[in-house]
């Protein structure tokens, strides 16, 4: 018999309370992290979250993979909005090595984000539903994510772990597809998101379940660093697409929701606000991609943009800069960064120190769900245990960031 | 600018401060492990720096009796800007006291760097590992150990070498 590493409470055998272990396989969780509660009849007395079940050392890897393959380490963080870590981490280098795109590559990045956005919190609310005991909004609104993945896989080829876009632009420019796809998105989805909310925004279980449950205060979120959607449903409006704008979000004219109470249902109002702020923000790039020059993809840095094959087969610069770049000889800057950009969840930060070799020195990813899963005890402690699985799957953990 | 005034009232309020850099893209600063709770607290109080971003460690085997470089990235919400605070401490004896007092973020972020470097945080309530098992005797993130386990025997490297 292997002996087991949870550690039960002291005495807890001859208690009246009884030990209970929410996870790690669990169908509440989305992903891998355990919860030990002790309860007494429905009240959670105390719960001792553990993590650690899909730890994959991304950040000693980083240290060894030269700064493009780094990519693919990035998607698996917040694997439900993987492009907004992979342009996250391009815009971080270009932020080193002092990089500047051409506005299309901004506006055809902001357009994936905020895709990417409204993506990661279609699964959130469809879960909320789901953890309550509404199936069918989740069946439904699904479909829009499977429009969303048709335009991720005409751009980069996969639909999850997107590896999507290069430092200094995109691998290849949006395709007719990629542009039927995007417009019959948008033709869809506002009607979608006015269903879903029709079937849960102000139906009488889901209120009941989710009004008051699972508070947390704005001095409290602070206190514990929360950020994004948490945040803002507790009445803090920081978005770090408004407080340090990257990628020309700027130029966007859209509002931040904030919530006033902290608890369950304002987190889901938020999060729905937020994806019809994101679909604006669509709109408006693809209006200013119109007058935009349609054949820039890339910005001219030879050193890290890997030339067209034909010239690498013709010229011999393009040949020399195709060797460099692949070997890691390419001239990254030493020194040290740290950029954030707002993720679905908050404020995804990658601090990158390097010493001006092929790979980063140390490249560290400052993941909100690790950060706010935390004041999980703080938030269920003290109530029940159904509000409790609630307010889990409404701070959105997802376990891929959460362990990294 | 309220960054001056900043390394105005730490120079003269804290000894230990001192290599206030403006050149990369956030400005950072470095004190000691004994005044880093006093320098958090003041800026706290005075300068509006209520946010914690992120806590985290560096290693460098070559600076000698300062291997371990603790980080701390705090962030000022109204002003909307940020500081770096880097504190160096002997990899013989990382002992730095814990920022959980002031903010409840540092709880995990600590655990994390004692995780991965075995940085000890003086008063922290449950300095355990977190994402490593608990039996794991060594501090991965450190550089003399490599990325792959080098006590396994079932891998062979000559037909999939790196």
């Amino acid at each position: 018999m292997s002996e087991h590493h949870i550690k039960l409470p002291e005495g807890s055998i001859g208690k009246q309370t009884t030990t209970i272990n929410v996870g790690p396989t669990h169908p509440a969780t989305h992903g891998v992290f355990q919860n030990i509660m002790e309860i007494d009849g429905e009240k959670i007395i105390k719960t001792v979250p553990t993590i650690g079940y899909i730890h994959r050392a991304f950040e000693k890897i980083a240290e060894r993979r030269p700064y493009y393959q780094v990519t693919t380490l990035t998607d698996r963080l917040n694997y439900c909005s993987a492009p907004i870590n992979n342009i996250g981490w391009h815009t971080t280098v270009e932020k080193l090595a002092k990089i500047e795109v051409p506005k299309r590559v901004d506006y055809m990045r902001v357009i994936i984000m905020e895709l990417a956005r409204i993506n990661d919190h279609i699964i959130c609310n469809s879960i909320m539903g789901v953890d309550t005991g509404a199936l069918t909004p989740f069946t439904y609104f699904f479909q829009e994510r499977e429009r969303i993945y048709d335009i991720f896989e005409s751009i980069c080829g996969s639909r999850l772990t997107t590896n999507i876009g290069r430092i200094g632009g995109f691998e290849r420019n949006f395709t007719e597809d990629t542009w039927r796809y995007i417009d019959r998105f948008v033709e869809s989805f506002p009607k979608m998101i006015d269903e879903f909310e029709k079937l849960l925004t102000r139906n009488r279980i889901f209120m009941d379940r989710t009004i008051d449950a699972g508070v947390i205060s704005a001095e409290r979120a602070l206190n514990y660093s929360f950020t994004g959607p948490n945040l803002r449903a507790s009445g803090v409006d920081y978005d770090v697409r408004v407080h340090e704008p990257y990628s020309s979000y700027d130029d966007f004219d859209f509002n931040i929701p904030v919530g006033k109470k902290g608890d369950v249902y304002d987190r889901y109002l938020v999060r729905n606000l937020e994806m019809r702020e994101s679909y604006k923000i669509i709109l408006q790039a693809i209006e200013k991609m119109k007058e935009l020059d349609p054949s820039v993809y890339h910005a001219d840095v030879p050193e890290f943009y890997l030339p067209e094959k034909d010239d690498v087969y013709n010229q011999m610069e393009a040949l020399i800069y195709h060797f460099k770049i692949i070997m890691g000889e390419s001239d990254m800057p030493a020194g040290e960064v740290y950029h954030s950009v707002e993720g679905a969840n908050g404020e995804l930060g990658y601090y990158l120190i390097s010493d001006g070799g092929r790979t980063p020195y140390r490249l560290h990813f400052r993941r909100p769900c690790f950060i706010y899963y935390q004041a999980f005890p703080e938030l269920v402690e003290g109530g029940l245990l159904s509000d409790a699985i609630v307010a889990l799957s409404s701070i959105n953990v997802i376990a891929g960031e959460l362990d990294a | 600018m309220q960054n001056d005034n900043i390394n105005e009232y730490l120079s003269q309020s804290f000894t230990s401060f001192k290599d206030w850099d403006t050149t990369s893209d956030v400005v950072s600063f470095q004190v000691s492990a004994a005044q880093i709770i006093d320098v958090l607290t003041s800026l706290y109080n005075e300068f509006g720096y209520q946010f914690l971003t992120d806590i985290t460690a560096v290693h460098y085997p070559d600076r000698s009796k300062e291997e371990l470089c603790v980080v701390y990235h705090l962030h000022n919400l109204r002003t909307r800007h940020r500081l770096r605070i880097k504190v160096y401490l002997n990899i013989e004896q990382p002992d730095i006291p814990t920022a959980t007092t002031l903010f409840s973020a540092a709880n995990w972020m600590e655990r994390e760097t004692f995780d991965f470097f075995g940085v000890q945080f003086i008063g922290h309530p449950d300095l355990t590992r977190i994402l490593n098992v608990e039996d794991m005797d060594y501090f991965p993130m450190r550089k003399e150990y490599p990325m792959e386990d080098p006590t396994r025997v079932d891998k062979d490297d000559e037909m999939f070498g790196r």
